[in-house]
């Protein structure tokens, strides 16, 4: 019964706790869970043993005790950074009865709290600030790469180009956008902040190569049989492309994407860093600056987060494919 | 007793409400209501920052109905660059850097201040080896080295690095610091040529005819960068001192108010432009500064220790609260142990500290000719024309009036505005002895020995 509603996985999980697992079984769950863990205590281990003996001039290397505490610092300063939020709002209400009280005329305006952002504000921030430049560059970078793949005119165009800007650092494009972006972006009443707009630009830049090398080779694989099929039943060029073109290369402009955001991620840490611009960059940036005996586990905090946010985009990522591709093989890692 | 205690205090809170409603009926008599509402300021971590977080966290600010957000910035350029393109409002700025901006050495613009943040602050820290080479030289007494420490001492050290072929480099934040010019003042009064600026030429980096290079660094990368190696020594603001003590890094040898007693520091500058668009925002924001600089004066620094904890928040100044205690709350730590008295380390409030003078101005301006940041020779009234377009005592004149008005300060504590010119007498307190005049700026120049004269053109 159980067999049928649980998911596969399950599966042999329930037969070694019902006892009816065969020797073969427990071994393989042995290696599936006791493995990781096995790497992951010795990697605690080592870090553990590791940071004792790495002395700072801000004192000792953070070691796992050390940043589990700051997780749970962090944490607190968060709730205590809402309460003065709250207290803030509540100080805007009276300010403005008063006032109102004292000038009839004035049309109340409610000002956003100007507290500083707590780690995680600064992980929304950064989150949303990649998967804006994310989509960015993946609208430009997915049909100009379709355009890529289907003519070998274009493609040998702009190869070039390609070759050129790929390797591109984002740490060289930085200082370019963010005076592009203060010259062109002017407005009295911005709808987002100039530092977001460079941040975004710079990992739209950075990111969207990946994308369109695979989308076009993608396109340019897709398989003769299948352009002949299009050729025989005369479709439409729109047809072609939505019918056969994209659901072949689907796969490899995954791939692209899967590349591509985790390009877009590291690239939007170091952006943060250098320019200073809301995020967890900053966070980590603003640590190292404040040299305090908390800021390398504070830093390490934002190391390990970066990493799990990193990974767990990349399973998102790998989900999205698994749902959308028609070929369920190419989405096994 | 329930009921009078009861009685008591809807009679305090009437009481109050009255107050508040007299406070806010008078200051919409005198100033208006601010143009704007919204404002970020940008600092650069260091302890003299310090009335701009009080006047955040005291509600300062929005007492005066001002909703202002403190950002933190990588250093001084782009602090600068930021209040010239609008993306600040205003910030916590060197003294020089208006005054240098508003005559375009460095980035041109029109940058005002009408408050002054502090006096003194910074101290000239050298390396571990620096200091035992120079130490040799140092006159001692009862096993303590007899402070102020000339840059006497270093000369000897830096001959040495010279005869070795090692060029002897020194850090300071920024070309129109109040760093570079106490840097550059103490070592020319010991006798180092700290180099010549010529902009006309387009040689910024201020190192021509010197016996040390005087380079940027931003203050809280200073110790780090010594401690790589790539400097020798420092001068910079605190806790980045005594950060160097804590971490055993370094020897802060002597601290500005050794080289000139009570000199101007920091600043709050905004540009013209902001400054004449929004005049009442301008006003309310020196009037929750100078409530900020009096509580953090107040009572013999009473509140010292409270300011500390708020500094040592990551996103204030957010270096250990020990260190910012060593010089904030009277102390500094000179050799690792040697702790001593300078109660005005830091001055916020006494003393005038945060009125806009004339001829605070320029002396920065005097120490921009003497290395050659002016390239050319000007006459009397040029210094006070330039002080008098950047230092605007009127505004905070305005400012204070109005808190006195209000009850919030003592009309004592503050200049007489009626017959105040904007001029300190005559100065004396140099680490040389030299004499000051901000009345006769070419006058002060000759009397120097290091340095440009009128005659000379870079």
């Amino acid at each position: 019964m159980s067999s049928i509603t649980m998911p596969g996985w399950i599966e042999p999980y329930l037969s070694v706790v019902k006892g009816e697992a065969s020797r073969a079984q427990v071994a393989q769950l042995l290696r599936q869970i006791g493995l990781p863990v096995l790497g992951l205590l010795t990697f605690i281990f080592l870090w553990h043993i590791a940071a004792q003996r790495i002395d700072t001039s801000l004192g000792k290397f953070p070691g796992p005790s050390d940043v589990s505490q700051q997780v749970s610092t962090l944490y607190a300063e968060h709730k205590a950074g809402r309460a003065k939020e709250k207290a803030f709002y509540q100080r805007q209400e009276v300010r403005i009865e008063d006032r109102v009280a004292a000038d009839p005329d004035y049309v109340p305006v409610r000002r956003d709290y100007t507290g500083s952002p707590t780690f995680f504000d600064q992980i929304i921030t950064s989150l949303i600030t990649v998967m804006c430049g994310f989509l960015v560059a993946s609208v430009i970078a997915i049909p100009l790469g379709i355009v890529i793949g289907l003519s070998t005119s274009v493609h040998a165009a702009t190869n070039p180009l390609i070759q050129l800007f790929k390797p591109v650092s984002p740490l060289a494009w930085l200082p370019l956008v963010t005076m592009v972006v203060s010259a062109v972006y002017v407005s009295d009443d911005p709808m987002v902040a100039k530092s977001f707009v460079v941040s975004m630009i710079t990992v739209s830049l950075c990111s969207l190569w990946p994308t369109l090398i695979n989308t076009s080779v993608g396109v340019t694989s897709v398989s003769q049989d299948l352009v002949n099929v299009s050729r025989v039943l005369r479709l439409g060029w729109a047809e072609h492309v939505r019918k056969i073109v994209i659901p072949s290369a689907l796969p490899m402009i995954f791939t692209g994407l899967r590349l591509s955001l985790g390009i877009a991620w590291m690239v939007l840490i170091a952006a943060e860093m250098l320019a200073q611009n809301p995020g967890l960059g900053k966070f980590v940036w603003d640590e190292f600056q404040n040299g305090s005996s908390q800021s390398l586990g504070r830093i390490m905090v934002a190391v390990l987060t970066i990493g799990l946010i990193g990974f767990l985009l990349d399973r998102t990522m790998l989900g999205l494919q698994r749902w959308l591709v028609w070929d369920k093989q190419s989405a096994q890692r | 007793m329930r009921m009078s205690w009861g009685k008591l205090r809807t009679a305090a809170k009437a009481c109050a409400a009255i107050c508040a409603l007299t406070i806010t009926s008078l200051s919409v008599a005198e100033v208006g209501y601010p143009e704007k509402e919204e404002l970020k300021f940008g600092f650069i971590k260091l302890t003299d920052m310090a009335p701009l977080a009080i006047a955040y966290e005291k509600g300062f600010f929005e007492d005066e109905g001002l909703y202002v957000t403190l950002e933190a910035q990588a250093n001084w350029k782009v602090l600068l660059d930021r209040v010239i393109d609008g993306q600040l409002d205003g910030a916590h700025m060197l003294a020089g850097q208006p005054l240098g901006a508003t005559i375009g050495f460095g980035t041109q613009a029109h940058i005002i201040t009408a408050f002054s943040m502090d006096l003194n602050g910074n101290g000239i820290t050298v390396s571990n080896a620096v200091w035992d080479e120079m130490k040799k030289h140092v006159p001692m007494k009862d096993g303590k080295p007899v402070h102020p420490i000339k840059a006497d001492a270093l000369k000897p050290v830096v001959e040495k690095y010279r005869a070795e072929g090692k060029p002897f480099n020194l850090g300071m934040v920024f070309p129109v610091s109040t760093h570079n010019y106490e840097l550059r003042y103490w070592l020319a009064a010991g006798g180092i040529h700290p180099g010549y600026y010529a902009p006309a030429k387009g040689d910024t980096s201020g190192q021509l005819k010197a016996d040390v290079l005087l380079s940027v660094t931003p203050p809280p990368q200073m110790p780090a960068t010594m401690e790589a190696g790539t400097i020798y020594g420092y001068c910079v603001g605190e806790p980045w001192n005594q950060q160097a003590v804590f971490k055993g890094i370094g020897v802060p040898v002597i601290t500005d108010y050794e080289i000139w007693k009570n000199n101007p520091e920091k600043v709050f500058g905004v540009s013209k432009e902001w400054a004449d668009k929004y005049p009442n925002t301008h006003i309310r924001v020196v009037k929750a500064m100078i409530r900020a600089a009096q509580w953090l004066d107040e009572n013999n620094n009473a509140n010292r220790p409270e300011a500390v904890k708020i500094l040592a928040k990551p996103n204030y100044v957010g270096a250990d609260a020990e260190v910012i205690a060593n010089s904030m709350t009277g102390t500094f730590e000179y050799e690792k142990g040697d702790k001593r008295s300078v109660p005005d380390f830091n001055v916020f409030f006494r003393y005038n500290a945060t009125f806009p003078y004339y001829s605070d101005a320029i002396w920065y301006l005097t120490q921009m000719r003497r290395w050659g940041q002016i390239s050319d020779t000007k006459p009397d009234s040029w210094y006070t024309e330039t002080a008098k377009k950047v230092y605007r005592p009127d505004i905070y004149a305005i400012a204070a009036k109005e808190l006195i008005a209000e009850g919030k300060v003592k009309a004592a504590d503050f200049p007489d505005f009626a017959s105040e010119d904007g001029f300190r007498p005559p100065q004396k307190e140099f680490i040389d002895g030299v004499e000051y005049n901000g009345r006769t700026p070419n006058a002060y120049l000759e009397s120097l020995k290091i340095g440009l004269k009128a005659k000379d053109k870079m």
